[in-house]
């Protein structure tokens, strides 16, 4: 990379304009016939425009003041980067936005005295149709985000003007279960890293949406596929698979970022031989789900990766498959570089109800004291030793009926009155859980904990369906239940202290929005009739709201470009940029 | 499972999402002709092949699509096939829409636009389903029909009279644009609801109102919850919510007058699950008489 791109890339993020068009001028191939007028001319207005003296001055002068050091840090996303996340705010450089998962921009030029001031910034509308689930990555002021059927592409954080796209071509026979989606990239160096739904994994170069490597990791015709935005650690791309609706065996890679080579994998389903192997009845194992589809944690300190795992197959239907069904629904302890299993906690044994367990598991230290929280889709928030697994604590924090006990060590365990049965009965909470795969976020200065509830009561029944490999394998089926309450959903602060809810924010039905805190004490979050909401962190009372006309199926981040904030999040089949006027 | 999408985008958008990919047809910058042509294609292609279930009949097939169908159906359907939430009964009613195994399997492969029925894997309710999973189906809902549906006992032509006279019907449902607007449009509920469904609904209007909204229907949010609220000026208005979210409220009362209100500038603001179309009991309508409307809503839905 150049003397100048290093530039380009300083944390400040203001001296890019008159080279980024220059730069990705040539790269217009990627564009629709709109870009591809208007790159060039802007290009070529801006790198020879009147401007010029002043842009190149204001380009060097960090360059000056901040002496080479600053610009070469700022040459690629290292690991270094990465580790140290919190002091570039204006970057989001993981799902999560920090390896803690916390979700919390240090940025706080929003706050609840300016918030009901914002104004939307851009709308960037794909050209596909259906839910967007991705969080978008912003590295120096170029937003990276995925799409429907596996399309990618990176935008100008500034105003959501494209600078590539890329599509990945499907097979016809792709077996997703649950909406053609994808939650995001992992960055690394000079690429963009995403797992597709044909279970590919593809490596595109961050300038120009070309790809660098694609490797296949599993047969999507067997009902593999990726979702979940990998995670980067080290030189290493780690990532966990979806299909638990298929009977596929789970499993988390690990994959080498410059090559693609697969360094480790952990069968999050034991085989003969393997510890756990004997808590799955016969041949179970074989089919036993335990997909990891959600984006995990990583502890520099100790080395360790924390993944969540999911339910075991066939979901709703316990028979076949007797025992505790390890690591079902838990959450792995893995040494980064090996994939070795240091420790797991299951949270949900024997699963007959979907509760996976693959919400983020959100790393928090308070004091000598540190802790991994989640807020289980079974509607239990857990708190657990970091160290040795242990458990904590486990509360509620929404409707529950299917447990009403626990076991010696604090878990909450299932009655036998939950257990779904042919015709069914109804359970709390619905088949969709308290909460799912949407973001929660932990803000450090409340200390609270912020996460989707679902407030809905469902019938669950099963069925004694058999194994068929491709063939979607739950044998079950859930409906509305008419002794229930409709269903209605709320924004809610926890204390991890205590597992108390502080406050909440009522939805008037159940969002699949994420939530974001940021340092300025505002909290932001969507909702199902299409709202971007911020919310005061302290009351939870609403600042400010945007109807952006499509349902929120996505979790918001933050970044900033020429020193000023920006909040982001999909809705529809559109990513939205909020920002102060 | 992991998640369930909202009947998001129309069945018609759903469709032209799904085939380029699934086509794999896509290619940067021809995206539009490219769909364009899909969409030709693929239903060319199934018009033509798809004109009889392979499966027809097999016992085996049927198994198959039974679990097919608690997977994709029954949330709407109901367990059986006998009607759901929102979903006809499909044992029974007159399928008005699928006339042959053919139009069946485009049905569930496409939808229906403008209904709650969505196509196949847009949904995000259960999985897509391969052109074999959708015979298997088929061969599955064939398997339970009933095969002699009851007929509707009762004179469509006095069910009319009462409709728009006695019976009061009109004043707040409208067939084929003539009646009132604050309660369901009637013009397809006999050709997609039984007889069992539709006296229930007479008899018992707060039934469905409690269920709520379901994750597949949400694109079809009006409900007729019932809703009163105090303006800032004291006004009560009462009527139905046409759409809410957290920040207003979209509702007409009972002189069908739309009101569009904030809901933070309400002094209140009451919602019930509670009906507002009386209960219609056999002192209201007899037996007799409300067969007759049932004979009429029948023999208009099924044209």
């Amino acid at each position: 990379m150049s003397v100048t791109s290093n530039c380009v890339a300083l944390p400040c993020g203001c001296f890019q304009r008159p080279l980024r068009f220059a730069f990705f001028s040539a790269e217009t191939r990627h564009l629709n016939r709109g870009d591809r007028r208007e790159v060039p001319q802007r290009a070529l207005r801006r790198a020879f425009g009147p401007r010029l003296l002043a842009a190149l001055i204001s380009f060097l002068a960090p360059c000056i003041l901040l002496g080479p050091f600053a610009c070469q840090a700022g040459a690629q996303v290292t690991f270094e980067r990465l580790l140290n996340s919190a002091k570039e705010p204006q970057n989001w450089l993981t799902y999560s936005g920090d390896y803690a998962g916390r979700r919390f921009s240090p940025l706080d030029q929003i706050n609840p005295g300016n918030a009901r001031t914002l104004v939307a910034k851009w709308v960037y509308q794909t050209a596909g149709t259906g839910k967007l689930e991705t969080t978008p990555l912003v590295v120096d002021g170029v937003l990276y985000a995925t799409g429907q059927d596996d399309r990618a592409f990176a935008l100008d954080g500034r105003t959501g003007r494209p600078i590539w796209l890329y599509q990945r071509q499907l097979p016809s026979d792709i077996r997703p279960c649950c909406g053609r989606v994808n939650r995001g990239f992992a960055i690394l160096g000079d690429k963009v890293v995403f797992g597709t739904l044909d279970a590919h994994l593809i490596a595109l170069d961050a300038k120009t949406g070309s790809v660098i490597w694609d490797v296949a990791a599993a047969d999507y015709k067997l009902g593999y596929s990726f979702t979940a935005a990998p995670l980067a650690v080290k030189n290493l791309i780690v990532l966990g698979v979806s299909g638990g609706e298929y009977g596929v065996r789970g499993f988390i890679d690990a994959y080498d970022a410059t090559t693609g080579e697969r360094k480790w994998r952990f069968n999050t389903v034991p085989g003969p031989g393997e510890p756990g192997h004997d808590t799955w009845e016969g041949d179970s194992w074989k089919v036993g789900g335990a997909p990891a589809w959600n984006t995990g944690t990583y502890d520099p300190s100790t080395n360790q990766l924390f993944w969540p795992t999911g339910n075991p197959a066939p979901s709703n239907r316990g028979e076949g498959r007797a025992g505790d069904n390890l690591y079902s629904n838990s959450l792995l302890a893995l040494n980064a570089d090996t994939g070795k299993l240091n420790w797991y906690f299951q949270y949900t044994k024997h699963d007959e109800h979907d509760w996976d367990a693959t919400q983020v598991p959100v790393m928090i230290d308070t004091g000598s004291k540190h802790l991994i929280v989640q807020a289980n889709r079974n509607g239990f928030f857990y708190v657990i030793d970091r160290a040795n697994g242990k458990l904590l604590s486990a509360n509620a924090y929404g409707k529950i009926t299917w447990s009403d006990g626990k076991d010696a060590e604090g878990r909450p365990v299932a009655n036998q009155g939950a257990k779904p049965t042919l015709e069914g009965h109804t359970v709390c909470p619905g088949a969709l859980g308290v909460t799912n795969w949407m973001a929660p976020t932990y803000d450090p200065q409340t200390g609270l904990f912020y996460v989707t509830a679902r407030e809905q009561c469902d019938i669950f029944s099963t069925a004694p369906q058999p194994y068929e490999a491709g063939h979607a394998y739950y044998g079950s089926a859930y409906f509305p239940s008419d002794k229930a309450e409709p269903y209605w959903g709320a924004l809610r602060a926890i204390d991890p202290a205590t597992g108390q809810i502080k406050w909440e924010f009522r939805h008037p039905s159940p969002s699949w929005s994420g939530a974001l805190s940021t340092a300025g004490g505002v909290v932001f979050t969507g909702d199902a009739e299409g709202n971007f909401i911020a919310l005061d962190a302290q009351s939870g009372k609403a600042l400010w709201h945007f109807e952006m006309g499509g349902e929120v199926y996505a979790s918001p981040m933050a970044f900033a470009v020429d020193g000023k904030q920006y909040v982001a999040i999909a809705a529809g089949s559109a990513v939205y940029s909020f920002g102060l006027p | 499972m992991k998640n369930v999408a909202s009947g998001k985008a129309s069945p018609l958008l759903g469709l032209a999402n799904w085939l380029p990919a699934k086509r794999s047809l896509i290619s940067t910058g021809r995206w539009f002709s490219t769909t364009l042509l899909a969409i030709m294609v693929a239903t060319t292609v199934a018009l033509a092949a798809d004109d009889h279930n392979p499966l027809a009949g097999d016992p085996k097939a049927a198994k198959a699509g039974e679990y097919e169908f608690r997977i994709n159906c029954a949330l709407c359907h109901g367990l059986g096939a006998r009607g759901g939430g929102r979903g006809p009964d499909l044992t029974r009613a007159q399928k008005k829409h699928a006339t042959s195994d053919a139009v069946m399997f485009q049905i569930i492969n496409s939808g229906i636009p403008g209904t709650a029925m969505p196509a196949n894997g847009t949904n995000g309710q259960g999985v897509g389903m391969t052109d074999q999973e959708i015979w298997e189906l088929i061969t599955y809902i064939r398997s339970v029909e009933v095969k002699a549906p009851a007929k509707p006992i009762g004179d469509a032509t006095h069910g009319k009279e009462l409709f728009y006279g006695d019976a009061n019907c009109s004043l707040c449902h409208m067939i084929s644009g003539k009646g009132g607007r604050l309660g369901p449009e009637l013009t397809s509920v006999g050709g997609n609801r039984t007889v069992e469904a539709i006296l229930d609904s007479v008899r018992n209007p707060s039934r469905r109102l409690a269920w709520g909204l379901t994750e597949p229907t949400k694109e079809f949010a009006q409900e007729y919850e019932t809703v009163t609220v105090v303006t800032v000026n004291g006004k009560e208005i009462k009527g139905v919510i046409l759409n809410e979210d957290h920040f207003s409220v979209q509702m007409m009362d009972t002189n069908e007058q739309i009101y569009l209100l904030e809901k933070d500038k309400l002094r209140s603001f009451q919602k019930s699950r509670e009906s507002m179309m009386p209960k219609y009991d056999a002192a209201v309508l007899n037996d007799k008489d409300l067969g007759d409307v049932v004979a009429y809503l029948i023999n208009v839905g099924g044209k």
